[in-house]
């Protein structure tokens, strides 16, 4: 975060020299100062104030201390490692199944899209009720075909984190699958053809024309998704509200539970302390979108 | 007709066995909320695949504001309304204006400008959350629908800048030399040139920029609290503050508010797709 602000100072210097720019470029600097002034009142001043907010080192040692923030770190990471990783592995095998030529198909793409195109929140409360307990439509079922009552899924924190990650997959699996199926319509299907020739299996073609070609596509959207998914808030506060007893609560969320709280410290805190999960994937994204 | 032979039959079959439980797993969510939506409170929690008696009741009683958690139904739809117009707007105005003085005008600076927006842009919004909910209270925004359209623009602009000035580095520099070889000034380019050149991308990002500040809800439950004031994806939350609240009437709400940006969404699929898809990924 530093960063942004040394870097901001620089950009503001440049600006009033209007002896050296052409007229042109004094016009360019009017309209960029719009933008400018957006960036200093709502970026540089929250994050400004925020960081003085968290200077004082014991509201670290106070989160430190707190054991929800631990178990938020824990899910932050099972959310990435293993929800991401699942993700861009379906939307993989699914852009496969996309790319094909069928009528049926094309129409199921458009069906396919839906959850991304709607708003969130409806859905994710839905889904709430769906696993209700008492009045859910998943355990009115089980009830029906077993005559057992079934569990109450959002009380088990790691059943309740695993539906988050559902939850997730749900929402933004169309996005990554359109995404990687453009990787793969743009490879040559002449390479295809030549394989079928020579007699190369399924496998192989997937192997040797197709992985290499998507490698660095499916690398990108696997560190730009885990840039995304660690400001998932919706997901987790929506379905779980971060219960049973704050156990699957994660980085975003983290700060809104302290700010409920009104330990406003201890929120921005927690802030900082995902920056070093954040930061190091940002410097990389950018790295690759600055070439 | 030539009849398959036994191994198309053995294709299609697997891709059956794909595609079917892909609109099972797509359908779900949506069709529960459809489905409260359409029954009648007392068949609602059956458990029942389509109801005995479906109505449009439940709609009816949204429109007319007819329950305690609904009565500022149409106050909050025209927030969220103007919200996400105000929202689209802004962005398209400081964004467009911001991409053609870096890509075209060449300002000093501009390219640190370009990478402070992109470096914001990653920075997920959820953590500047509540800093930005301190900030507004500073500026005492705090319930006004101005603080919710200025945060959702700040949100909005870095990647709408970035695909703009993606967009305009590929309008050939030809065109300004000749422009200003007649004696245009840069403001007449912008007008007359530069615009309706850009216009596919302008309204790419102006629907994106209109459903991010529509989808919201985090930013909009910290930001607005009054019941006046709220946009509906809140007023849905605030459902869950009860234990008794009405399932049926809340998933009808949400069908309502997902109703919209749907239909942009599929309307300007077009435009979407060919200018964010491009631009979301650069491999």
């Amino acid at each position: 975060m530093a960063i942004t602000l040394s870097a901001s100072d620089s950009a503001l210097a440049e600006a009033p020299r209007p002896a050296r720019l052409t007229p042109p470029q004094v016009w360019g600097v009017v309209m960029l100062a719009p933008y400018i002034l957006v960036f200093l009142a709502f970026v540089v001043y929250p994050v400004g104030y925020g960081l003085w907010l968290a200077r004082d080192p014991a509201s670290y040692v106070a989160l430190f201390n707190d054991p929800i923030f631990a178990r938020a770190a824990v899910n932050t990471l099972i959310f990435l490692l293993v929800g991401i990783n699942l993700k861009m592995l379906i939307a993989l095998f699914l852009s496969g199944f996309f790319v094909q030529q069928r009528g049926w198909i094309k129409w199921l793409s458009v069906i396919f899209i839906l959850p991304w195109a709607v708003p969130s929140i409806p859905t994710i409360l839905s889904v709430r009720f769906m696993l209700n307990p008492e009045w859910g439509v998943v355990n009115q079922l089980i009830f029906k075909f077993t005559g057992e009552d079934g569990p109450n899924w959002l009380n088990d924190p790691t059943v309740a984190l695993g539906m988050a990650i559902g939850m997730h997959i749900w929402k933004s699996l169309p996005f990554w699958t359109l995404i990687l199926m453009t990787g793969r319509l743009a490879i040559s299907q002449d390479l295809f053809e030549a394989a079928e020739v020579d007699g190369a299996t399924w496998m192989q073609k997937f192997r040797y024309i197709t992985w290499p070609s998507m490698q660095t596509l499916y690398i990108t959207c696997t560190l730009l998704s885990m840039i995304w998914t660690l400001g998932d808030f919706n997901s987790v506060y929506l379905l779980t509200g971060g219960g049973p007893a704050d156990l699957t609560h994660v980085l975003s969320t983290l700060g809104i539970r302290y700010l409920r709280l009104d330990q406003l410290s201890l929120a921005m805190a927690s802030i900082v302390c995902a920056m070093p999960l954040v930061l190091p994937l940002v410097y990389f994204m950018m790295k690759r979108l600055s070439r | 007709m030539k009849l398959p032979t036994l191994r198309e039959v053995g294709t299609e079959a697997r891709l059956l066995l794909i595609g079917i439980p892909v609109f099972i797993w797509t359908m779900i969510p949506i069709y529960h909320m459809f489905l409260f939506a359409i029954s009648p409170k007392e068949d609602a929690f059956s458990g029942k695949l389509w109801p005995d008696h479906p109505t449009l009741h439940n709609f009816s009683i949204v429109f007319h504001q007819q329950h305690y958690f609904l009565r500022d139904f149409w106050i909050q739809f025209g927030n969220s309304v103007i919200i996400a117009v105000a929202v689209g707007a802004l962005t398209l105005i400081i964004a467009t204006c911001a991409a053609y003085a870096i890509s075209r005008l060449r300002v000093p600076g501009s390219r640190v400008v370009m990478n402070l927006a992109l470096f914001t842009y990653f920075i997920p919004a959820a953590f500047l959350a509540v800093p930005m909910y301190r900030t507004m209270g500073k500026y005492g925004l705090l319930n006004n629908d101005w603080s919710l359209i200025l945060a959702m623009v700040t949100i909005a602009s870095p990647y709408a800048i970035w695909v703009l000035k993606q967009a305009s580095d590929k309008l050939p520099v030809e065109l300004d030399e000749a422009a200003v070889m007649d004696g245009a000034s840069p403001l007449q380019i912008f007008r007359l040139v530069y615009v309706p050149l850009m216009m596919p991308s302008l309204v790419a990002i102006g629907t994106y920029a209109v459903l991010l500040a529509w989808n919201e809800y985090l930013y909009a439950f910290l930001l607005l609290s009054n019941d006046k004031a709220i946009t509906l994806p809140v007023a849905l939350g605030n459902f869950l503050a009860a234990d008794d609240s009405p399932w049926e009437l809340l998933m009808t709400t949400g069908f309502i508010y997902a109703l919209p940006p749907a239909a942009v969404y599929y309307a300007f699929k077009r435009y979407m797709v060919g200018g964010l898809t491009a631009g979301a990924v650069k491999s």
